[in-house]
């Protein structure tokens, strides 16, 4: 397979304009599922075919691409998404959240907070986030034609009812514009509240299922709760282990067979920066831990 | 009883309900008004077409010919027929009940029986958890349900008691009309007893309108001010329940209470 | 420890590179040609076709190659491959009627027009290992037969002729097929994309839907009315000549299955069909497709929806090998995020459950359902 067979980003043109209608039809209804013919990608179902169509339908020779994963830029599949976009569009890749225009993620929103004129493109695998509760998509559609979401805080109030609390901890539901129930993509809840009102686009495409929605730049995204039990977000004991950064989302890295762990930023780029500017943690500066010497150490075991 | 002199007219009029199922009839020209706190039953036996009229009545099948009105709460007769889905499905999860006779069909059988009672609360956009709770609670209370079952899933009820919940899971939106199939059917003896003197409360006390589909006189006899008696898809004979019992017209009718009525 | 957590672009390209002198295997053996794979894995190269929706043997051969000899794997390079060709428009429906057949036989007629014609089959071969088939040596040619040239019409049509099987629905003239791979599917949705989707759809999948049709969920009194196998002319209609111009010929398979159907008050009783069409020789596929198809068939026909092989929405959401696959597999992913946040709910549980023990010891009386 030669790059030079192919489009520019893969896609040929009547697909990307297939798609950017899609895209369009989803920024001016927020968080409503827009069916779109996707095309079947050189990735497999499931692993970002929804976000890779997205990305190759709005990416133009100027853009700055990042791929994350996991909220980390080398983790396997961002590195092979990244990798596809670089041979099918050469177009400049980055790192760093404040430098790209394009960024596609899947299970995490950057720390670092977006701004006007970014998009950020979601990976998704399941759109309906009525699914588990009624899998039929003939009824779920009716569902939110007539806005019934009584069901999904039946499914709150027992989880109150059970454990006290509400017990969603990623894929968080929420409603956009006061009027779709939308499902965030399995990123923690703890990233919930930086889709409201961000000045960013927000794209999401699930390929598999065939769907494309948007959040538009400044508007309403609020998590489902109720009035006494207001939806809240995970808090961690320490701070991250290399830069010190509180008030992130930690990664738990296990670093012995005798219960020792260790918590570092989710965010590797926003994690480097911090280092870069003189932040640290307790467990600071130890080569093992450095990007490159991961990369080597990898290299050895294969 | 309410009658006929109630202010503001029937709350439902039915008339020339007919439904076939292909060439087979399931229900014929059928008509009739139901008023404010007015409980109709619908008897005959298997076979005669009640629980085919009862379904054209609540919208869940659409009769072949005929029409069916009902008084929304604005006051205006509206065509139910003719609703939109939206509103058709907000009529049925506000206004209306149903209690089916296996109550397997009316719950969620692995939620909680609070919230089972407090969906439609929060369906109408009810957002505090601590009022959907107490609500539930009360009216676990009123359909005799301790409160201490009330983060039990039905499965672990017996039948009376996921009858009675169902009733509940129904009645806490305050509908102004209920519609029963067979609510003691599957109950034994003394459970069925139970159950109809609680439904007779319930309806007395909230001034619930109800049509109510029966196998049983007895249940037809406790519950309602009057019966429509239906045989071969068609109503044979209709009156006041008393009237009706005791002194049966149309030789069927007379049939079924000789043969009922003995004990 | 940290390093496990990490990827990397040398990872990845290391791993490549391992996969592939994994594939090649050892040098010492012959390198597997193309030729070899279309001729003597032809049903392999059949399925990969079939399910790929592309009908090419050589690059089925190929993606064979490629994938180590995994079909999943090779029908999702030919899908990937299919995707950005470009579309000229849909070709003219093949005459099956008309096919240049290999095997014929019909369940239903011990003989009709055209007669049985056995063909090369796996049937009423006694399953036994040939051990001759790993030594060297060849294989005999078979013997031959001038063609009868006899029409050989299809027995739906001959049944068909008498009223005896439902006729099939021609379409309007003018309606264009539909095709999912260009426009997202719905629920519900019309035969035309339910067949496509069968078609594309697993082979294992569907036997097993099939299979279940025949032990009682949703059973249809399935008769093999006919499987067919052989070449037939594609043609395209060409707008600037007005006419349809032969583009070449495609070996199929085709298994028309009459089903029993009771009639009602206002359709005398006849039979039903269900129909399955696939590339190349696959009599699995075909028949499965078949009787799937029929299953799907019952609210058309006023049956009641019963069992798993009947429903549209289970069936068609979970036919796709490709889209099954991916997700299946993408549980490779990393998915550490997520954990992460459930970790940190079931720790949290377990002290407020612990903690709630301590304050309010044994209260494990429980008033039992009445």
């Amino acid at each position: 397979m030669s790059a030079g067979a192919y489009n520019f980003a893969y896609l040929d043109e009547q697909t990307k304009r297939m798609i950017r209608r899609a895209i369009l039809k989803a920024i001016a209804i927020p968080g409503y599922q827009v069916p779109f013919a996707s095309r079947e990608m050189p990735m497999p179902y499931g692993w970002g075919t929804g976000g890779v169509q997205v990305t190759a339908a709005i990416i133009g020779p100027d853009d700055v691409l990042k791929v994350i994963d996991q909220g980390s830029d080398d983790t396997t599949n961002a590195v092979s998404i990244r990798g596809f976009f670089v041979k099918t569009s050469g177009v400049a890749t980055t790192t760093r959240t404040d430098a790209a225009t394009v960024i596609q993620t899947r299970h995490r929103i950057p720390e670092t907070p977006l701004a006007a004129g970014q998009i950020l493109v979601y990976q998704v695998p399941i759109p309906e986030p009525l699914r588990f509760l009624e899998p039929r998509e003939t009824e779920t559609r009716t569902m939110h034609a007539l806005e019934e979401y009584g069901l999904m805080h039946v499914k709150l109030y027992e989880d109150i009812a059970r454990h006290g609390h509400i017990a969603t901890t990623y894929a968080y539901p929420v409603k956009v514009a006061g009027r779709y129930v939308m499902d965030p993509s399995p990123t923690p809840k703890f990233d919930n509240p930086k889709m409201h009102r961000s000045p960013a686009l927000q794209l999401f495409g699930a390929g598999r299922e065939k769907r494309i929605y948007a959040i538009p730049p400044h508007t309403d995204v609020v998590s489902l709760d109720f009035e006494d039990h207001p939806f809240s977000v995970q808090e961690f004991d320490a701070p991250c282990a290399l830069c010190g950064a509180e008030g992130v989302f930690l990664d738990e890295v296990i670093v012995d067979d005798a219960g020792g762990r260790m918590f570092v930023c989710s965010d590797s780029d926003h994690c480097e920066e911090r280092r870069a500017a003189g932040h640290e943690g307790t467990l600071a500066g130890a080569p093992a831990w450095s990007g490159a010497a991961a990369a080597a150490a990898t290299e050895d075991a294969s | 009883m309410t009658g006929p002199g109630a202010k503001g007219g029937p709350l439902l009029r039915a008339s020339g309900i007919t439904k076939f199922y292909g060439d087979r009839v399931g229900c014929r020209d059928i008509g009739f008004e139901l008023w404010p706190g007015e409980v109709l039953a619908i008897v005959g036996e298997s076979g005669s077409g009640k629980t085919t009229l009862l379904n054209c009545l609540a919208t869940r099948v659409v009769p072949t010919a005929g029409v069916i009105e009902y008084r929304m709460r604005d006051g205006r007769m509206r065509d139910l027929h003719a609703l939109s889905d939206a509103e058709r499905r907000l009529l049925m999860r506000t206004d209306w009940g149903f209690v089916h006779q296996n109550p397997i069909d009316g719950l969620r059988m692995t939620v909680s029986a609070g919230g089972n009672v407090g969906e439609r609360l929060m369906a109408v956009g009810e957002r505090h958890y601590g009022h959907i709770r107490e609500t539930a609670t009360d009216w676990l209370g009123r359909v005799e349900i301790a409160a201490d079952r009330v983060d039990d899933d039905p499965r672990s009820f017996s039948g009376g008691m996921r009858q009675r919940l169902q009733i509940a899971r129904n009645l806490v939106t305050g509908p102004r009309l209920v519609f029963m199939d067979e609510p003691t059917g599957g109950l034994d003896v003394s459970v069925q007893a139970r159950l109809l003197d609680l439904l007779r409360g319930l309806v007395a006390d909230l001034g619930l309108s109800a049509i109510v589909v029966t196998h049983d006189l007895a249940v037809a006899r406790l519950l309602s001010h009057r019966m429509l008696v239906m045989k071969g898809g068609e109503v044979i004979e209709e009156g006041l329940t008393d009237q009706v019992l005791d002194d049966p017209q149309a030789a069927y009718t007379q049939l079924l209470v000789s043969s009922i009525l003995q004990v | 420890m940290y390093v496990a957590v990490k990827g990397g672009e040398t990872a990845i390209r290391n791993a490549h590179d391992l996969l592939a002198d994994r594939r090649r295997g050892d040098r010492a053996v012959p390198d597997l040609t193309l030729a070899q794979i279309v001729e003597q894995l032809a049903l392999s190269v059949d399925r990969v076709m079939t399910e790929g929706s592309l009908y090419d043997r050589e690059l089925a051969a190929l993606a064979i190659k490629q994938a180590r000899g995994d079909l999943i794997e090779a029908i999702f390079l030919v899908r990937a491959y299919r995707t950005t060709l470009p579309r000229f428009g849909a070709g003219e429906p093949v005459d099956t009627g008309a096919m240049r057949i290999e095997r014929r036989i019909s369940a239903t007629f011990k003989d009709l027009p055209g007669g049985q014609l056995l063909g090369p089959t796996f049937d009423y071969t006694h399953r036994l290992i040939d051990f001759a088939l790993a030594a060297e040596g060849e294989t005999a040619p078979p013997a031959e037969r001038q063609p009868a040239g006899e029409e050989t019409p299809r027995v739906t049509d001959l049944l068909a002729a008498e009223g005896l099987v439902e006729t099939s629905l021609a379409a309007a003239p003018e309606a264009e097929p539909g095709d999912l791979t260009r426009a997202p599917l719905e629920f519900p949705a019309d035969r035309d994309l339910r067949l496509q989707n069968l078609a594309r759809g697993d082979e294992g999948f569907l036997l097993a839907l099939g299979y279940s049709t025949q032990r009682g969920y949703a059973r249809s009194h399935p008769f093999a009315g006919e499987i067919r196998f052989g070449e037939v002319e594609v043609e395209f209609f060409a707008e600037d000549l007005g006419f349809a111009v032969p583009l070449g010929r495609i070996a199929v398979t085709e298994c028309q299955m009459i089903n029993q159907f009771k009639g009602s008050a206002k359709v005398p009783p006849q039979f039903t069909r269900g129909y399955g069409l696939v590339f190349g020789q696959s009599e699995r596929k075909a028949i499965a497709m078949a009787l799937v198809d029929r299953a799907l068939r019952w609210q058309e026909l006023g049956e009641e929806l019963t069992a798993p092989a009947q429903d549209e929405e289970f069936v068609l959401s979970h036919s796709d090998n490709v889209q099954a696959t991916g997700f299946v597999e993408h549980l490779k992913l990393p998915h550490y995020v997520d954990f992460q946040s459930e970790l940190e709910l079931v720790r949290r549980m377990r002290r407020e459950q612990a903690a709630a023990r301590v304050e309010e010891p044994g209260e494990d009386a429980r008033e039992a359902a009445e």
